[in-house]
């Protein structure tokens, strides 16, 4: 097995348009075509003669500029508003660049966003890429520009402020005109202008940003015809496909394994066992030449487990549990005023425990990592979501220093966290597969494919919890107190006496005006490994925060959205995506009615998440047999400046539908075993129960905020009050289910 | 021996005949336009055209495909209706993530084949079989309605 791959050219012909490859730093390219091989170039870096004036932009001879993310595109459209503000500030038409995605360099692509927050990494998360690239990607190409205006100035003999872009060609006055790429040579002689001296284009001027038709979907022509590349998809020379059995009691170990039958099977290579330990399930893994041998052996292995090890952890005394805890004081994250003991004359407690179940990501792609050993270092094909943490887990694992490393970022079949995961899981579990294998004998890359059951089974979970409210109402309707205790695992490793964020983010910070609040948390230590899921805390903190304020005004029979205007009064952001939301989905006039024997109501939710505001009305039916229809949600965003506003639109869909699955889904363990498997156990929402959804953006000049997360944490709340000013039942316990409380 | 043909190439398989068509599609003729999502027919990303309908191939053994005609995402763009599908599908900036949208595709272009003018119960019926995570579902209805408009 060689380690280096070199352009290989099918006899169908190589056809290879440079604008639909997507590929790391480095010319890495990639062809599939009927009845040919993939042919793989991993070599090389930048071409010969290449403008780089920093670690985002590249432009060549023909003037055609490289952007590059060092952010992952995982169907959050990042490549696309990173392709937005180079084509702005470059003066460039979408035809005239490609976006790739980077290697992993701590050095040069740690996220600024994340690393403010204390995640030191290059990675892809909290909604931050355009946060993020809104100043460097801008600078960046900004100082491009400049280095190339004035190499044309300096041919040309020009003043620089006399010349002028437009697609590409600089031209002057005097009739001369030239593109981009006649200056590189010239452009890379001159010294980079310093961080003060870069100016950005002034918002008066934009021809793409904010345009509805300013770039469409870079990433999109190739995913309409299958020739997008995933991780899935990749196919090295030699390389096997392991596929793995885990433990089906989570954390038992592998006793003794009968293999006889799986060696029997032609195309089976190698069955490996697999130590597991606190971060991967480990099991045993068998290596074959295509993914469905590698299944069917995998599936003929008699495998005895060692329980001794095994979790026993059970939902259901879980919930128990949490409760038991949710009951007592906890630690305090956030207080303010006074907590009052007894109800005024005519108010009213109002006492609500919460139970939120275990959800997992399962994203379309299940996961899967390829990972090549080379003679001195080692490289990773991913949908690499977790660069520096990745390519450091895998370097552990293997025993190398972290630059010797190599990660080329892939396309991510969705992810929704699962990419991220903070212990690196199924790098870790593929990269000890791969150190076995070549321990063994058996050389050549390996790539750990998950069937949906493993990935369903693979743990890092959005943790479960339990949230115990005591809200003290005044006769009048208003809150004398607010007491909120969150019993749940960390997302993210945390002291017990330490506020996890993401655990408690949306509680403390509630911006209602309320006097007096408490919030306290008590962290659980379990077996299960959780990590964040797209929107991380929010998904839980939204859904008890809203579905309350619901049941607050209800008490005083005021209108959920006039209650939540006047205990926003000191927050015009929230005000103004409050009213648009009202306004577009016409909360002051009654819903048309459904048919005979069908109950319909509105019920609405806000909520700030990733620096963005989200409001979010829901129009759902309640059917004579209890069965409900989310027919339309209305959603008002303020995500600061729009840079894409299709794709701010996709992106708001997607997470009411990504929030609507969690009406049905939920992740349940019996005595340590997991009892979902597929999508038959694990529902995702289907198009048959898809609502409408209209989407409207607050004008807004402010830098922009996060898109890929907000869209989600309103929906749930929203349906879940609709569904109770319908039966005048509040919901406490997730999943809902098919059908409602009568 | 089993004989096929795929996007009108006649192919030959002597392989396990257990083995579904996908991994067929994807490991051994390295078209991996189709995907992998669930192995259960459960969520519709491994949809391909067997004999002009719809099929699962992740459940379909090859056993099963002896003889038949298969089409698959390579070729829609040489349909006419698989290149205005496609087409609709960019113009609805439908995909996000992508990795059901072959499925999607391949699903659509049989709806539009049986009916040119889908009611949305029609989308529903034929396209709830397959899963989008990302959850693009309002552009891809509208999509099928633009493609619907544009083959007429």
């Amino acid at each position: 097995m060689t380690t280096k791959h070199s352009l290989t050219e099918s006899a169908e012909g190589f056809h290879l348009n440079r604008r639909q490859f997507l590929g790391g730093l480095g010319a890495l390219t990639l062809a599939v075509g009927f009845g040919g091989r993939i042919a793989v170039a991993a070599e090389g870096s930048l071409q010969a003669g290449e403008f780089v004036p920093n670690a985002f932009i590249r432009i060549d001879k023909d003037g055609f500029v490289t952007v590059i993310s060092s952010y992952l595109e995982m169907g959050q459209g990042t490549f696309t508003g990173l392709a937005t503000l180079a084509a702005e500030e470059l003066d460039i038409t979408p035809d005239q660049l490609k976006v790739v995605g980077s290697p992993a360099d701590a050095e040069k692509y740690m996220n600024p966003v994340l690393a403010a927050g204390g995640f030191k990494v290059q990675g892809t998360g909290g909604s931050t890429a355009m946060a993020g690239a809104w100043t460097t990607m801008r600078k960046a190409a900004a100082s491009a520009r400049a280095m190339l205006l004035q190499a044309a100035a300096n041919t040309w003999n020009v003043p620089v402020s006399e010349l002028q872009v437009k697609d590409g060609i600089v031209s002057h006055a005097s009739g001369k005109q030239g593109s981009y790429g006649e200056f590189i040579d010239s452009a890379s002689a001159l010294p980079l202008p310093a961080d003060e001296q870069i100016s950005l284009k002034d918002k008066s001027t934009y021809t793409r940003v904010g345009k509805a038709d300013g770039m469409m979907r870079v990433d999109i022509p190739d995913k309409v015809n299958g020739k997008a590349i995933f991780t899935q998809d990749i196919k090295l020379p030699g390389m096997l496909v392991a596929v793995i059995a885990h433990p089906p009691r989570k954390f038992a170990k592998v006793a003794s394994v009968d293999k006889t039958a799986a060696m029997k099977i032609p195309g089976v290579e190698a069955v490996l066992e697999i130590p597991g330990d606190n971060i991967i399930q480990g099991g045993v893994a068998v290596l074959a030449k295509n993914t469905w041998i590698a299944k069917k052996g995998r599936d003929a292995l008699t495998i005895t487990w060692d329980e001794s090890t095994g979790s026993r952890e059970d939902s259901e005394a879980l919930f128990t549990e949490y409760k038991k805890l949710a009951a007592t004081p906890g630690l305090e994250v956030g207080n303010k005023g006074q907590q009052v003991e007894e109800a005024p004359d005519g108010g009213k407690v109002i006492e609500a425990v919460f139970e939120l179940p275990y959800l997992a990501h399962s994203p379309m792609e299940p996961m899967n990592a390829l990972v090549e050993i080379t003679d001195d270092g080692a490289h990773l094909w991913n949908g690499e979501q977790w660069h520096t943490a990745d390519q450091a887990a895998m370097a552990k694992e293997l025993g190398l220093a972290p630059e010797k490393v190599t990660v080329t970022q892939l396309y991510a079949g969705g992810s929704f966290g699962r990419r991220a995961c903070p212990m690196s899981d199924y790098i870790v579990e593929a990269t000890r597969i791969a150190k076995i294998a070549k321990q063994n004998g058996v050389t050549g890359p390996v790539k750990l494919v998950w069937m949906r059951e493993e990935d369903v089974g693979g743990l890092f979970y959005r943790p479960m919890t339990v949230h115990n409210n005591r809200i003290v109402l005044n006769a009048d309707g208003s809150v004398a107190s607010w007491r909120w205790r969150v019993v749940g695992q960390s997302f993210f490793p945390t002291p017990k006496d330490q506020v996890d964020s993401g655990l408690m983010e949306g509680t403390h910070e509630l911006p209602y005006a309320i006097d007096n609040m408490l919030v306290e948390q008590h962290l659980y230590q379990g077996d299960i490994p959780v990590s964040w899921l797209r929107s991380v805390g929010h998904t839980h903190t939204a859904l008890v925060g809203e579905v309350l304020i619901d049941e607050i005004a209800a008490f005083s029979g005021k209108d959920p959205y006039q209650y939540r205007r006047a205990l926003l009064a000191e927050h015009p952001r929230f005000l103004k995506v409050l009213d648009l939301v009202a306004e577009k989905a016409n909360w002051n006039s009654p819903l048309a009615k459904g048919k005979n024997d069908e109950r319909r109501a509105r019920g609405i939710a806000i909520r700030e998440s990733f620096g963005t505001v989200v409001a979010q009305v829901a129009e759902v039916t309640v059917r004579a047999d209890n069965t409900y229809k989310v027919d339309k949600v209305y959603c008002a965003v303020d995500c600061g400046q729009v840079i894409n506003p299709v794709n701010i639109a996709s992106q708001v869909e997607g997470g009411v539908g990504f929030g609507m699955s969690f009406l049905r889904q939920q992740i349940t363990l019996k005595d340590g075993v997991v009892q979902q498997t597929n999508f038959n156990n694990y529902p995702a929402l289907r198009i048959n129960e898809a609502p409408a959804v209209e989407t409207f953006m607050v004008d807004s000049s402010n830098p922009p905020t996060g898109i890929g997360e907000p869209g989600v944490p309103p929906t749930v709340p929203a349906v879940l009050n609709a569904i109770s000013a319908i039966t005048g039942k509040f919901i406490r316990r997730m999943p809902l289910g098919a059908h409602v409380q009568a | 021996m089993i004989k096929l043909t795929i996007n009108g190439q006649p192919q030959t398989f002597e392989g396990d005949a257990e083995m579904p068509l996908l991994w067929y599609l994807r490991d051994e003729k390295d078209m991996t336009g189709t995907k992998f999502g669930c192995g259960m027919a459960l969520c519709g990303a491994c949809t391909v055209h067997i004999d002009g309908r719809p099929a699962r191939s992740c459940m379909t053994p090859m056993r099963s495909v002896d003889g038949a005609s298969i089409s698959t995402i390579e070729a829609a763009e040489e349909d006419r209706i698989g290149a205005a599908v496609q087409a609709a599908w960019i113009e609805e900036q439908a995909p996000q993530c992508g990795y059901c949208q072959s499925g999607q595709v391949m699903s659509a272009i049989a709806l539009l084949k049986e009916k040119p003018s889908p009611t949305d119960e029609d989308i529903d019926a034929a396209m709830s079989g397959n899963i989008c995570r990302c959850a693009a579902y309002p552009r891809i209805r509208q999509a099928i309605h633009r493609a619907a408009r544009e083959i007429k």
